[in-house]
């Protein structure tokens, strides 16, 4: 429930940047915290979303991070459209870290999902103030007056005010009441379900746009860090002789160790300060590093995945059972089993990680492409033991983030050395420095086992899965797939197997695990997409009616019933089900629009996905063309049920984007850790998929009145598996480990 | 000191002949239009034009552009207005835009030497340059609407 408060007479209005004059709306809007998180709860304080000056302008206040996703075109013109503002006449600003936004952690797809209707109250709430305040300039009853496209008309005499005008007499009145609060009907819907442009497009074009390691700030200086090689380790000693002799280098500062669990510390190292970027990479190319490398210097990844392969031998910990599959599988003997593996996968954003610091008048300022400002001053504040609010932090946009740049290990680092220094200091990270000290996406393994009748019905369905949590990151103590993990296409699986279990197992963490865009519904959307795949070709039957069969009648699905209680994102169950219906409906108009019963050249075959994440569904069919050894992903279609589509380009965008994401890990994605040092570095040897290899993408999105659900990761999961599934079709070798060029040459 | 033109104006930089083109335009021209990716000439986003062709500012020490012609995307226009730019707005290609001043960068070049790509002509021309985001099907889509925009004029 949000509330709309009018905060335009309040002093500390001042005291936040907030130029005076005109309505200030603010929205209290209910704080979500991530499981993770340790940012302090919400209190009731006032959040300002939208200010119209007496200039006719209405600012509105984007505080979710622009990674691409369009969260900061997509909630202002929510605002804007209940508001009935002109969308020329808006200003989007970012706002600062600040818990009186509520949650600011731009991860989980639920951007829209949790602000959809706050930003609509917001807009409604300033739209009836403005008629209200005109009605009152006029002295005319509000019924006759009319807020339209920035203005409000009477409709008697045809009087018009602009916004701005009404802006000051607005700013007097008290915002309607939850209850009385008018919305638009969607018919009247000006900017909600348009594709409107990006507010940052002509100066992306430009060159104009500013991300986080475009920070220029007076009197700043350039750090480029040596971490240490292996998570957990520390400087023994260094010899940075050679580094101060660089033309450029102002000086070299040792980077402390922090006690394991990592969380988002700065790592060990030595730093190089520099009067440019280039100075303070080759200074720090001359730094001879004595290491104590610590406690993950035996981690190899090879060995790793097979220690936790064997694990899947012993019963894990079950976590949702139904029926009794041990004795279902002595009934139907016969039976089916197979394991799945994926590597350690790393982000690679595009601007690697980067953050400006700089510490005056008693606070910490920070300039970063974070994802989560409010975590960002958290962790400032518990790294130099200061009050949260003298830790201030600027969102600039983000080069890419999925979930890199929730962890602000690299502001830290900032932090650091510009409190030492007692100037501005940018540090920026390397492509190579990015690949090697990445929060990784866990590798894993799982194991579906299931059992079918004579009539080719299966009886059970066996589930288990084991990577490293990433709640290892924060708890030295976790060793072993959260709950909320596993919650994410795994123990929420929408299947009507008579039997079915769900077990995990142990698997210690020694490497940084992060999450990766969609989390452990890429290991679980590979795995169960790839065995409903196995099962229809053991059982003689397409696998979209297997998909069917397992599926089940139209119902919603309750793994809570059955033990299982942490899924659904953190969403209450009955205002968003997990609906049967909509799932098929997906996996039915994906084969409908491939076409994927038209017949195939030799070589060439289809292979289908479908998986529910983030309360979104999502179905996707993929066409390859295998010729001798190499493989050639032809063709694309994905199928998105996401609820109402508050900008349709913007979906369609992050389902093309999502296709080619997924196709990247699927294809060639592979981090491998030798001595606890991930092998690769740049992007030789992690490639990225490149516009020759992308196929012909349809993005097909369900019309919806459904509330808004998840976008920016939906989209990644099913894509593994179609293309496995298709190489199958085309080939009959199935492959379970994961990237597809170890086996193909891509 | 090492002179160069950049965007059609004279400069003189005080830095190391090996210092890449990019940092100099990053850090002593304060240019952040040009992306630093990579720093090894595998990503395209610090594409640049060295006398009207597409290069890796990245690998490119001053020593080898002193007394050059440099464009970057800042100088690619006035005001937005080449077609690629034009075209990019109409297609909506960027999702982040961190790597689109490169990309923007590469499809002038290409559009230069080949006013009228076949796709292969495009996979070929911007296989240099990575999109995280995916942005790949509308960059293809900007190029050729581009391509028949300065069809029109010519």
């Amino acid at each position: 429930m949000s509330n709309v408060t009018n905060i335009s007479r309040r002093n500390f209005l001042k005291a936040a940047g907030v130029t005076s004059g005109g309505l200030v709306l603010g929205v209290t809007v209910p704080s979500a915290l991530p499981v993770w998180a340790q940012t302090a709860a919400s209190d009731d304080g006032f959040n300002v979303f939208v200010q119209i000056t007496e200039d006719n302008i209405v600012h509105i206040v984007a505080h979710r991070s622009e990674m691409g996703q369009g969260v900061r075109t997509g909630l202002p013109q929510v605002v804007a459209d209940e508001l009935e503002a002109d969308w020329d006449k808006v200003n989007v600003v970012q706002g600062l870290g600040d818990k009186k936004y509520g949650s600011q952690n731009t991860d989980g797809s639920r951007s829209i999902r949790k602000f959809y209707n706050a930003m609509r109250e917001a807009g409604a709430s300033a739209r009836m103030m403005l008629e209200q305040a005109a009605a009152q300039t006029w002295q005319v009853s509000v019924s006759e007056c009319e807020a339209k496209n920035h203005q409000v008309r009477h409709k008697k005499s045809k009087r018009t005010l602009s916004y701005g005008e009404l802006s000051k007499a607005a700013a007097s009145l008290t915002p309607p009441s939850p209850k009385d609060i008018k919305f638009k009907s969607k018919d009247q819907f000006k900017y909600i379900g348009k594709p409107l442009t990006i507010v940052d497009l002509p100066d992306i074009t430009q060159g104009k746009a500013n991300y986080g390691i475009d920070t220029q700030l007076e009197n700043m200086v350039y750090a480029s860090i040596e971490r240490c090689p292996v998570i957990g380790g520390g400087v023994k000693s260094f010899n940075a002789a050679a580094t101060k002799k660089v033309k450029g280098v102002i000086d070299v500062i040792e980077m402390p160790k922090s006690d394991l669990p990592p969380s988002f510390n700065s790592l060990a190292g030595v730093a190089v300060v520099a009067n440019n970027t280039w100075a303070a990479m080759q200074g720090r190319k001359q730094l001879k590093i004595d290491w104590d490398l610590g406690p993950n210097a035996a981690h190899n990844s090879d060995e790793y995945l097979e220690k936790l392969k064997k694990r899947l031998n012993e019963d894990g910990e079950v976590v949702r059972n139904r029926g009794d599959v041990t004795q279902a599988m002595a009934t139907h003997k016969e039976q089916h089993s197979a394991t799945y593996t994926i590597p350690y996968l790393g982000h690679a954003t595009m601007e690697p990680p980067a953050a400006t610091a700089l510490w005056h008048d008693g606070i910490c300022e920070v300039w970063a492409c974070v994802q989560a400002p409010q975590g960002a001053q958290q962790t400032l504040a518990n790294t130099f033991g200061i009050d949260v609010d003298k830790v201030k932090v600027n969102v600039t946009l983000l080069g890419g983030g999925f979930g890199r740049k929730s962890k602000p290990d690299f502001v830290v680092e900032a932090a650091r050395l510009a409190k030492q220094l007692k100037r501005p200091v940018k540090v920026t990270w390397s492509r190579e420095d990015d690949i090697r000290f990445d929060y990784l996406h866990a590798i894993s393994a799982q194991r579906y086992t299931a059992a079918w009748d004579k009539k080719g019905t299966v009886k059970s369905l066996r589930l288990q899965s084991a990577f490293p949590s990433l709640m290892s990151t924060f708890n030295p103590a976790a060793d072993r797939p959260a709950n909320f993990e596993l919650g994410l296409g795994f123990g929420d699986i929408p299947f009507a197997v008579e039997n079915l279990r769900c077990e995990k197992h142990k698997a210690e963490a020694h490497m940084r695990i992060g999450w990766l865009r969609s989390v452990s519904n890429i290991q679980h959307a590979f795995g169960v997409s790839s065995f409903v795949d196995e099962l229809a070709h053991e059982t003689g039957r397409k696998p979209e009616d297997m998909w069917l069969d397992l599926i089940g009648d139209d119902r919603h699905v309750d793994p809570a019933a059955e033990g299982f209680t942490e899924f659904n994102y953190g969403e209450p169950a009955d205002k968003y089900p997990i609906d049967t219906a909509r799932m098929k409906n997906v996996l039915r108009r994906v084969v409908k629009n491939a076409k994927t019963k038209r017949r195939l050249p030799k070589g060439e075959a289809w292979g289908i996905s479908v998986h529910n994440s983030f309360l979104s569904y999502v179905a996707v069919a993929s066409r390859i063309k295998i010729k001798g050894n190499k493989l050639t992903v032809k063709e694309m279609h994905c199928v998105v049920d996401c609820g109402q589509a508050v900008n349709p380009d913007r979906v369609h965008s992050q389902m093309e984007g999502s296709m080619i994401f997924g196709l990247s890990l699927a294809l060639i994605g592979n981090l491998s850790v030798k001595n606890g040092t991930i092998e690769q570095s740049n992007f030789h040897d992690y490639p990225l998929l490149r516009m020759g290899q992308t196929p012909e993408i349809h993005i097909d999105i369900i019309e919806s009145e459904a509330l808004p659900t998840g976008v920016g990761e939906p989209g990644v999961p099913p894509v593994a598996p179609s293309i496995t599934n298709a190489i199958f079709a085309a080939t009959g070798k199935r492959i379970r480990d994961l990237p597809v060029n170890r086996h193909l040459q891509v | 000191m090492i002179k160069l033109n950049v965007n059609g104006k004279a400069v003189q930089l005080d830095a190391e002949p090996d210092m890449p083109l990019l940092w100099a335009l990053r850090d002593l021209l304060q240019l952040t239009g040009s992306k630093f990716g990579c720093g090894s000439g595998l990503c395209g986003a610090c594409t640049v034009h060295l006398n009207g062709n597409a290069i890796r500012s990245c690998v490119t020490p001053l020593s080898a552009v002193a007394g050059q012609n440099i464009n970057t995307i800042e100088g690619l226009s006035e005001d937005g207005s080449h077609p690629l730019q034009q075209a990019w707005i109409e297609e909506k290609v960027p999702q982040c835009g961190y790597c689109q001043s490169g990309q923007i960068m590469s499809a002038a070049a290409l559009l230069k030497n080949n006013s009228s790509p076949s796709d292969k002509d495009i996979d070929q021309a911007m296989s240099g340059n990575l999109c995280r985001c995916g942005t790949y099907p509308r960059i293809r889509k900007a190029i050729k609407n581009a391509a028949d925009k300065m069809g029109e004029t010519s």
